[in-house]
């Protein structure tokens, strides 16, 4: 792939990237979030267009024009979420849009299609029976049927994104072993991971992105751990510079404290405070449970034990509306499913959580609700035509200022803010960076969940690490540094 | 943000009025006038009245993103309900709460009994909807069986009739000075009052942000379960109001009344441009869209076309109007 450029609405996802996989090679792909990874893979799946730059196959130009023509030509991609159908059995999904024929038109043979199913399983080493419905298969299961479906289309390039993200040791293991075969047999991995000690465990070169930039390409046995972090995180200073200012007032009294608090399978016996004008970072590998407790917090899923003190009371909360209420705010992570009702204008989503405050007698005040709207527009130098705009057609930076308008209008005094500058710009970034400071400085508590260790390290007062629904540890901002939080995050004591 | 774009984008807004007023003026040309004579279009608004009283109600529900496939049933099971009141006194059973009332007031509380018996029967579907996660159009389907077998159970399948003389007369009244049947004029206050809850109240708000994205609006503090359930019962009301207007226009509480009404008024709904996937839509262009259906009727039945080609006319026109929407949403 050779100078690929995509731009998304004000962003700049690839800028000018080169990318290139050997035969037989297994290529590790890594960034932070945000970083390109996977705006790079979908362009070479065939599922968004690239602005320029060209990509090579065997040394000969090909269009990628659909994920077909990607798949004609040998590349399969496997998503984190899988692509198969749920209903239907692994050697259903395995030769779903291209069943073998049985004898009469429209007919499908399937003792041909079980039979070439197993053989396709059998020779990644997989147990497992193919007529297991794939719903009923485990996670670890359904990868496989996911590479047996690759395997069985003949691909030569097979991209992974995040494999290894609900897989358990034992699985990994599996997984590495099935890698390894089919490097055996000639065939090119690319494999996206956070968890960099597998990419030294499986990988022959390790390409870094860094916001929409190559930084680098180097040969896996060439490099160390500390290079590759030095190169994915190297705007550290720059960001950092605005999230490392003091805040002036300190931290005062406790603002939320959470006792025991479990969710069965998800979180299990959380406990922790946050004061008044205090950050408290919140890490941990994805599907540590992060988000599942701000979400138990806010009341949007039910918990099945625990208490939470809002200013030395005991509060139930059962529903977000409560939370709202009580002055518990949370800012989604997936601004576009849970946070904004994108066919609605800016004005309406900034006063949808507080609409009562702008209602007068059951009726919307349209002009104090405009001139509400309009005061966060200045405030968060949010870029729009109007009040009036649908927020579908704002850029990613610019709707995430929307959802915050949004929650400065609650006047929460507890926000949580879930991965609050993914996918946007650096610009943007920093603006909310300030923001949260300044929110701080005027007593709010704040609990940020962030992947981005040097989000977490500069602004954080004090940071808990989760793994697998606990809070494996916790870490004050002096002693705090990139390589502890990973070592809890992954499951160190 | 093209320029084709936004010639679709108006034609979607006006494009139904557009329509509706070459309609009118097409039928006043075919049927030499017949079509705009004042006793037709006394007649033809009456008609109207009841669908587009539905589809306010339906708006709602759909803006939502839910369905209401009992309006229907629930108008025939609250017309007999409140036909036999009115012709046999207010009970309950056996127990005869108000027997004798003058025909002045026995025909508002008729109306408020049909609202109240339909919005029972329209929380009915919204609690089954929001408590039971059943998906809306299974669940106002099997309330569209039960209103009707309920209706058929009441009247033993027979119409509740002879009413007393007043009631046909309601039915068939014009508004003192205005010159309006009291039916359209019902129906306009409707549309009034639905308009403005829907764009002008918290409520109204909450039913777009539901239907604009559900979670969204949950996760904003929307409470989605009563609203929902408030949308059903509104609409159940007005279901149930409609039964008993078209019972007296019928003078007659007929349980085989109302049958495929749910279409019409899903129509007009669509054809106003309200999404069916809910988050967008107007009770101002829902009342166009009942003109069209009405209008649409009212004109082939005029022109002598079969019943049967009328029937393959209004599809068409439906569908122009659901491609047109598609077109409109871009992307």
């Amino acid at each position: 792939m050779k100078h690929i450029t995509k731009t998304y609405p004000g962003v700049r996802a690839l800028d000018n990237v080169d990318f290139e996989v050997a035969k037989g090679e297994v290529h590790a792909l890594v960034g932070e979030n945000g970083a390109g990874k996977s705006t790079l893979m979908k362009i070479l799946a065939g599922a968004q267009p690239m602005d320029s730059g060209e990509i090579l196959l065997d040394g000969a130009p090909v269009h990628i024009t659909s994920p077909q023509k990607a798949m004609d030509l040998g590349i399969s991609i496997i998503y984190q979420e899988f692509n198969l159908v749920p209903y239907l059995n692994a050697a259903e999904n395995i030769f779903l849009g291209r069943e073998p024929k049985g004898a009469l038109p429209g007919f499908i043979n399937f003792p041909v299609m079980y039979a070439e199913a197993q053989k396709v399983i059998d020779q990644l080493g997989v147990r497992l029976n193919v007529r297991t419905p794939v719903n009923r298969l485990s996670i670890a299961q359904q990868q496989m049927v996911e590479v047996a479906k690759a395997t069985s289309r003949k691909a030569s390039i097979i991209a992974m994104d995040e494999p290894s993200a609900t897989l358990t040791e034992h699985e990994l293991e599996s997984l590495f072993d099935l890698i390894r075969s089919l490097k055996a047999k000639g065939v090119s991995i690319i494999y996206i991971s956070h968890r960099l000690e597998e990419i030294f465990q499986i990988a022959d070169q390790v390409t870094v992105l860094r916001d929409g930039h190559l930084v680098g390409t180097n040969p896996v046995a060439e490099t160390d751990r500390n290079e590759i972090i030095h190169m994915m995180v190297g705007r550290e200073l720059k960001e950092s510079a605005a999230a490392d200012q003091k805040r002036a007032a300190g931290i005062r009294a406790p603002a939320l404290t959470v006792k025991n608090l479990t969710r069965k399978g998800v979180i299990e016996d959380i406990s922790f405070t946050v004061h008044r004008g205090e950050v408290l970072g919140l890490a941990g590998l994805v599907g540590a449970g992060r988000t599942e407790l701000a979400r138990a917090i806010f009341g949007a899923d039910p918990i099945d034990s625990g208490e939470l003190w809002l200013n030395g009371h005991r509060v139930e909360i059962r529903s977000p509306g409560d939370a709202i209420r009580r002055g518990i705010g949370l800012v989604t992570e997936d601004r576009k499913a849970l946070g904004l009702i994108l066919g609605m204008v800016v004005r309406e989503n900034v006063s949808l959580a507080n609409l009562d405050a702008v209602t007068r007698v059951g009726f919307v005040n349209r002009r104090e609700e405009r001139r509400v709207a309009q005061r966060f527009i200045q405030e968060l130098a949010i870029k729009t035509p109007s009040v009036e705009q649908q927020v579908q057609n704002l850029s990613g930076g610019n709707q995430q200022k929307v959802v915050l308008a949004k929650w400065l209008f609650t006047q929460s005094k507890v926000l949580i803010f879930d991965e609050p500058t993914r996918g946007i710009d650096v610009g943007s970034k920093v603006e909310i960076y300030q923001l949260m400071n300044r929110l701080a400085a005027n007593g709010v508590a704040i609990i940020m969940i962030s992947s981005e260790l040097p989000e977490i390290l500069g602004m954080s007062d004090r940071i808990l690490v989760m793994h697998e629904g606990r809070i494996s540890g916790e870490l004050s901002r002096k002693d705090a540094t990139q390589e502890k939080i990973m070592w809890l995050a992954t499951g160190g004591k | 943000m093209g320029k084709p774009n936004n010639v679709l984008r108006t034609l979607s807004q006006y494009g139904i009025v557009i329509f509706l007023a070459l309609l009118c003026a097409f039928f006043a040309w075919r049927t030499g006038g017949d079509f705009i004579k004042a006793g037709n279009i006394a007649n033809v608004s009456r008609q109207i009245a009841i669908n587009t009283i539905l589809a306010v109600g339906l708006t709602f529900v759909i803006i939502t993103a839910g369905i209401d496939l009992s309006v229907g049933s629930v108008l025939a099971l609250a017309g007999v309900i409140s036909m036999t009141f009115l012709r046999d006194g207010f009970s309950i059973g056996f127990v005869m709460l108000i027997p004798q009332l003058p025909m002045l007031f026995a025909i508002p509380l008729s109306a408020v009994v049909a609202g109240v018996i339909g919005s029972g029967c329209g929380a009915f579907s919204g609690l089954v909807v929001t408590r039971f996660r059943v998906a809306p159009f299974v669940a106002t389907l099997a309330v569209m069986t039960i209103a009707r077998g309920l209706a058929y159970v009441y009247t033993d399948g027979r119409p509740v009739s002879p009413l007393p003389p007043e009631v046909g007369d309601f039915g068939a009244s014009d508004v003192p000075f205005l010159h309006v049947p009291s039916l359209v004029l019902i129906a306009l206050l409707v549309v009034a009052v639905g308009h403005v809850i829907l764009s002008r109240t918290n409520f109204g708000r909450h039913v777009y942000a539901i239907g604009g994205n559900e979670e969204a609006a949950r996760l904003s503090g929307v409470n989605v379960n009563r609203v929902k359930l408030q949308v059903y019962a509104l609409c159940g009301m007005l279901s149930g109001l409609s039964g008993m207007l078209l019972a007296t226009r019928l003078a007659s509480g007929d349980p085989k009344s109302g049958i495929m009404f749910e279409l019409n008024a899903i129509a007009a709904v669509v054809l106003g441009g309200t999404s069916l996937m809910g988050g967008r839509g107007t009770v101002l262009g829902t009342l166009v869209g009942a003109l069209v259906i009405g209008v649409l009727d009212n004109g082939l039945i005029l022109l002598d076309v079969s019943a049967f080609y009328q029937m393959v006319a209004k599809g068409f026109v439906i569908l122009a109007a659901v491609i047109l929407d598609q077109l409109t949403r871009g992307k």
